[in-house]
């Protein structure tokens, strides 16, 4: 590159920076303060984008940035009223869960409101063109973007530390308790903070729009290159995702100008993955804050009930006597994703790791199985049986880095890992097929009718279930469980805390492998998705609406889950919204899971 | 609780089975509808327009068409679910749909498991014919290979010896991108290739790809983005002067599924392969066209006359065959002609590909909308590669 | 050779000097406290000897043996046990399996999958708490206790690895006056029937009094007495730190 080449691209960094600073500091600050990991707000982006996009038709571009970002404020202001206040108390995953559920309610929304076609919104008037650096084109308006994120960073960093406002915002994000106890009103503080992230949030998306067009798909990819920058930066620290956001927007800029492309695929979970490895808080981030008292309360995990699980069973085997062929085949993906909910579950629960990235484990299992059918010519019942072995071996390798943490960076972490496993076997064209996937992985002859792949997948998935539950019973998962109600105890009773969390990743990837493995065998065909994140999302969705504190909570969630998913597509024109009003049903009314 | 809800998942999985079998033809169609509204959206409008007319004239073999439409998830492994459930549960005769190409192979796939047939509508992919092709499967839409072969005499004709390639970074981008490069030095041998970009499907960093490119200094461009990528890179492009300095070539640019975003920033003198609606004026065009804008009060994309012919080359098909049977309806599709609004097609039996083609020309701005000028039709029989090439590259 | 033997341990945080040079020994058999104004470096000190911090330097010897860079865990192996100022417990259990997880771990079948651990010692772990006075209360969830029974929980776990040093961080803070008493009367007969070191703090004076054979005072980090009780409490540093800030 030569000297100027790299002077235009570090400047297209700085644009992208900025553009990633003014979402992902909303994101940190509401994180900061209510410890909330808002899904959402890749929604609250997309929605201030589409309203900006229409008021600039009758109001012109300037006049609509600002408005649309308060209207953004005013919508995050009704979702901290109404829906957020009413879970503070609940575990923080199913305050995860309720916005979760707020992404499909609001990409519907947009849908019914602005329809399916992608906006692009109107050039900045006044800023339209381009200028002349180094003897290139600039445009105007990403010179005014470059200044804009050091401008809201300055202006943020100025609320926070010379107002009181901004001293009781610290406060909170330091120590809720002393907060609380020092009289700060935590009701108002709270709403205000939602609404000031939701601001920026709309702030950053209306300000985008002489840049990208709206369109449905921004709000999961603003969403996820929030978190990155956020998680890299050090949750709630602003100078840290200032600091991130440049980090990330360079080298995004420069993997482009280099002729690494491709790598953009990834880039800034490799980017995520390395810097948690070496600063497992952050770049500027510090340990968050323990909650005091005799270790986090966990209530008691009830005993197994392996009743359950055989009149479960006996109830599954005589289905196919009397049920249609299709409810076979929605059975069998039922029991997968209870298999791999469960074994999710084995972290989430007893293991206190929430993971962001199972999937990686399921696609795992799912690949080799189609590999050594595929490639190795194996037989299928031996790739059936092996290909869990290199999801366990996958979970070990990714976990060894995982426990180093804990807390939501663990979650971002495995998040970050599974989107690379995803990246490679999406760009790995000659393995694994590219992004068309493999193609003819079908069970053996004796097992390729409906019948006899579902008695297989019963046997197999309710016998990996008893088996987890088991597990969870054995010294092991007392243990596991030891170091998730109080490590430092647990540390002090000589267990090597990390040492078990690490066996236990081993195990979860050894039962989702199971899963990924059936899956594969059942759909004849693997693609990439079976490590996406949506997948994991779905796993997520699952552990947390059966409920975490529950043994049988994933298996009930599964079912739910994946038959309202089936249910609904069929029936309801905006089915996605319809699930995510189910959930936010069901949050509210159960907050600690449904099958409690 | 947890056993009441079991019992009633049960329950309606159970009952919702047992719907009977009418008299009617079953089509069992599935897409994307939620994960690509604005492409498909019209392709619905398409089909319903055909099945009103089918079953307006007394509908196929003395029976009315039925078709069971759903929501395939937009991902491989629900879509396999999905059509499962076509298969089982609604019996239906036929599949047809699809729009990403990973989706549309493994319901290929499935369907050559489960042995019924499926027309795949959409999706583009080489492999859905070739490498990967079966005796079950047939594809409506020219492939990426034959847009690619359309668009390459015009590239050749340009006379520009330093290309740069933009695609998405996946298969369609992957394949558009190689049978570029094939093609164009086969037709224009000393061609150099100066610069590749692949930026993810969606999420283009436009400023810092195009930057990248001017640095390369091509004298033309192949592109095979659209979509959003494609609306970023024109804007992008034009500010930074990217398309003074280089002519471009861009794949599907024309649809105007892709153009009509653009308006009054439609670049000029790009040639594109893709479909200008207003000015086809051939009567078979001319008699679709009027019956859609009467029937939807809206104009025809590309994604409706896809639509269109599936279902009228399903019908079709069970009319020759003048059975069910899916044996008999490979052999009444295999060779079959028909009227598309594009002209007549042929059903090849070599690959089960139509000869389906696309309209191929320049952009250019009419009253701050894009359209295409200079276009001629190209034939997709054509733009083939040798029937020896295919049946190599077909396994079967 | 001494249970416990520290030589010149310091610790700072960014510019606190916590710990500065401080060495002690315990015998074992014997009862020491440790004590100190808040802030003086007691509950850092305790954290040096386990292994929760790393000292910056300075030397750890358990029975000889050095333990400086162990982690927790590894200490704990080594025979040492020790009771938190907020007690940690495992909510999610019940007293028994407190106590059946720590002789689990003593036992070193914290990687069996095989029987259920609610099965496991279950008559070892229901004698190390009758040692306590816990027996009564086994099956109860440890969520629901009062604070005064989970700081015998705590020393019921913490004995059932058979420690030669027993670190009691604030053993009676929370108890009424009976109860502490009768708390360290345990810990005391513990101390002489099986020859564990034990080394406490504690701000009530009336317990270090009574119950300690050797008292070490800190202050800013920093030994500023040591020795028997009443050398301690005739120390004219020692009355002025205490009275001083009284």
């Amino acid at each position: 590159m030569s000297g100027s080449a790299v002077l235009l691209q570090f400047l297209n960094g700085l644009a992208g920076a900025s553009s990633l600073f003014l979402v992902a500091a909303g994101l940190s600050l509401i994180f900061g303060v209510s410890r909330i990991v808002n899904f959402a707000h890749g929604s609250l982006y997309m929605l201030g984008m589409y309203l900006a996009v229409s008021l600039s038709g009758t109001l012109g571009f300037w006049l609509s940035v600002p408005l649309a970002a308060a209207l953004v404020a005013a919508a995050g202001l009704v979702i901290e009223t109404t829906l957020l206040r009413r879970i503070y108390k609940a575990p923080e995953l199913l305050q995860l869960l309720a916005t979760f559920a707020l992404v499909l309610i609001i990409r519907d929304a947009a849908l019914w409101a602005w329809g399916p076609e992608d906006r692009l919104g109107p050039r900045a008037p006044g800023l339209a063109g381009a200028v002349a650096i180094a003897g290139r084109q600039f445009p105007q308006y990403d010179l005014l973007l470059i200044c804009l994120g050091p401008a809201v960073f300055i202006a943020l960093y100025l609320l926070l530390s010379r107002t009181r406002w901004g001293t009781r915002v610290r406060a909170a994000s330091q120590d809720r308790e002393m907060a609380a106890a020092l009289g700060v009103n935590e009701r108002r503080l709270f709403t205000a903070v939602f609404a000031l992230g939701a601001l920026l949030a709309g702030f950053g998306g209306a300000s985008a729009i002489p840049r990208e067009p709206a369109s449905l798909q921004i709000d999961l990819a603003v969403m996820s290159d929030a978190f990155v920058v956020v998680v890299v930066g050090g949750l709630g620290s602003i100078p840290g995702a200032f600091l991130a956001a440049l980090l990330i927007g360079e080298v995004k800029a420069f993997c482009i100008g280099l002729g690494y492309s491709e790598l953009t695929l990834a880039i800034e979970f490799i980017v995520m993955a390395v810097v948690l490895v070496f600063r497992p808080w952050g770049l500027l981030g510090r340990p968050l804050a323990e909650t005091r008292g005799p270790g986090t309360l966990q209530p008691p995990l009830p005993a197994p009930s392996f009743l359950l699980l055989g009149g479960l069973a006996v109830l599954l085997a005589i289905v196919p006597v009397f049920a249609g062929p299709y409810t076979i085949v929605l059975l069998t993906d039922i029991l997968v994703f209870a298999l791999f909910a469960a074994s999710l579950h084995l972290l989430m629960g007893p293991g206190g790791m929430p993971s962001f990235g199972h999937a990686a484990y399921f696609g795992l299992g799912a690949y080799t199985a189609g590999l050594l059918l595929l490639r190795a010519h194996l037989p299928m019942e031996l790739s059936l049986a092996l290909a869990p072995l290199a999801a366990a071996l996958g979970a070990l390798v990714f976990g060894w880095f995982c426990v180093q943490l804990s807390g939501v960076y663990l979650a971002m972490l495995t998040l970050a890992f599974a989107q690379i496993a995803w990246s490679v076997a999406f760009q790995w064209d000659r393995l694994t097929g590219g992004s068309n996937g493999l193609i003819g992985v079908w069970p053996a002859p004796w097992l390729s009718s409906k019948q006899a792949y579902y008695y297989l997948t019963l046997v197999l998935c309710l016998g990996a279930v008893a088996l987890l539950w088991r597990l969870i019973d054995s010294p092991f998962g007392y243990a596991l469980r030891a170091g998730r109600d109080s490590p430092l105890r647990a540390a002090a009773i000589g267990i090597d805390v990390r040492a078990q969390q690490w066996a236990a990743f081993g195990i979860a990837g050894l039962f989702a492998g199971v899963a990924g493995a059936l899956y594969a065998f059942s759909k004849g065909s693997i693609s990439p998705e079976t490590l996406s994140v949506p997948r994991s999302v779905d796993g997520l969705v699952m552990v947390l609406l059966g409920g975490v504190q529950t043994l049988s909570g994933p298996l009930w969630g599964a079912a739910l889950f994946t038959w309202l998913e089936d249910s609904l597509s069929r029936g309801v024109e905006y089915w996605r919204a319809a699930i995510g009003a189910v959930i936010l049903v069901l949050v509210i009314a159960f907050p600690r899971g449904i099958f409690k | 609780m947890s056993c009441k809800v079991l019992i009633y998942c049960l329950f309606i999985a159970v009952s919702s089975d047992a719907f009977g079998q009418g008299q009617s033809i079953k089509i069992g169609e599935l897409n994307s509808y939620k994960v690509f509204p604005a492409f498909l959206e019209p392709y619905r409008k398409g089909w319903q327009l055909a099945l009103e007319e089918i079953n307006r004239s007394g509908g196929v073999l003395g029976r009315q068409v039925e078709v069971v439409s759903r929501d395939d998830g937009g991902t491989p492994g629900d879509a396999v679910r999905v059509a499962e459930e076509l298969i089982s549960r609604e019996k239906a005769d036929v599949l047809m749909g699809t729009f990403a190409s990973n989706v549309g192979l493994a319901v290929a796939n499935l369907a050559n498991q489960r042995k019924i047939l499926f027309l795949a509508a959409e999706p583009l992919t080489d492999k859905i014919v070739w490498e990967n092709g079966n005796r079950y499967t047939f594809r409506l839409r020219p492939s990426t290979y034959m847009q690619v072969a359309m668009l390459v005499p015009e590239a050749a004709r340009l006379n520009k010896k330093r290309w740069a390639i933009v695609i998405p970074n996946y298969e369609y981008g992957q394949s558009a991108a190689a049978s570029f490069r094939k093609l164009l030095t086969w037709a224009q041998p000393g061609v150099e290739f100066v610069a590749e970009q692949a930026p993810p499907l969606g999420r283009i960093d436009a400023g810092a790809v195009v930057q990248a490119l001017l640095e390369a200094r091509p004298e033309a461009i192949f592109s095979a983005l659209f979509a959003v990528d494609l609306q970023k890179f024109v804007r992008e492009g034009s500010t930074r002067g990217l398309f003074k300095s280089a002519a471009v070539v861009n794949l599907l640019g024309g649809e105007p599924e892709y153009l009509d975003p653009l308006k009054d920033e439609t670049p000029e003198g790009w040639w594109v392969t893709g479909y200008p609606w207003r000015e086809i004026n051939t009567p078979e065009h001319r008699k679709f066209r009027d019956a859609y804008q009467k029937r939807w009060n809206d104009y025809p994309r590309l994604g409706s006359v896809v639509g269109y012919c599936a279902l009228y080359a399903v019908a079709n098909g069970i009319r020759k065959a003048g059975s069910l049977e899916a044996d008999k309806l490979i052999a009444a599709l295999e060779g079959l002609q028909m009227e598309t609004p594009f002209g007549g097609i042929l059903w090849r039996p070599l690959d089960h590909q139509s000869t389906m083609g696309a309209y191929v020309g320049q952009l250019a701005k009419q009253g701050g909308q894009g359209v295409m000028i200079n276009w001629h039709y190209a034939d997709g029989a054509k733009h083939q590669p040798s029937d020896q090439e295919v049946r190599a590259l077909r396994k079967e | 050779m001494s249970a416990l033997e520290v030589r010149g341990l310091s610790k700072a945080y960014g510019g606190v000097q916590a710990v500065r040079d401080v060495s002690f020994s315990v015998d074992a058999g014997e009862v020491v406290a440790l004590i100190g104004p808040n802030g003086a470096g007691k509950t850092t000190c305790f954290n040096l000897l386990n292994g929760q911090l790393r000292p910056d330097s300075g030397e750890i010897a358990l029975a000889g043996r050095s333990v400086v860079g162990l982690r927790p865990h590894q200490v704990w192996r080594l025979g040492v046990g020790r009771t938190f100022q907020v007690t940690a417990t495992f909510s999610s259990m019940t007293v028994r399996e407190n106590v059946q997880v720590a002789l689990l771990s003593h036992h070193r079948k914290l990687f069996s999958l095989g029987k259920p651990a609610g099965r496991f010692q279950v008559e070892e772990a229901d004698a190390l708490l009758a040692r306590v006075g816990m027996q009564q209360q086994a099956a109860r969830p440890c969520a629901v206790l009062a604070y005064g029974d989970l700081k015998r929980v705590e020393l019921a776990v913490a004995l059932a690895n058979r420690p030669r040093l027993l670190l009691m961080d604030e053993p009676t803070a929370g108890m009424a006056s009976d109860e502490r008493q009768a708390l360290m009367q345990l810990a005391a007969a513990l101390a002489r029937s099986e020859r564990i070191a034990v080394l406490f703090t504690e701000h009530d004076m009336e317990v270090v009094f009574n119950f300690a054979s050797r008292i070490i005072v800190l202050h800013g980090g920093e030994v500023i007495a040591a020795g028997a009780p009443d050398e301690v409490r005739a120390n004219p540093r020692v009355r002025e730190v205490y009275l001083g800030n009284a």
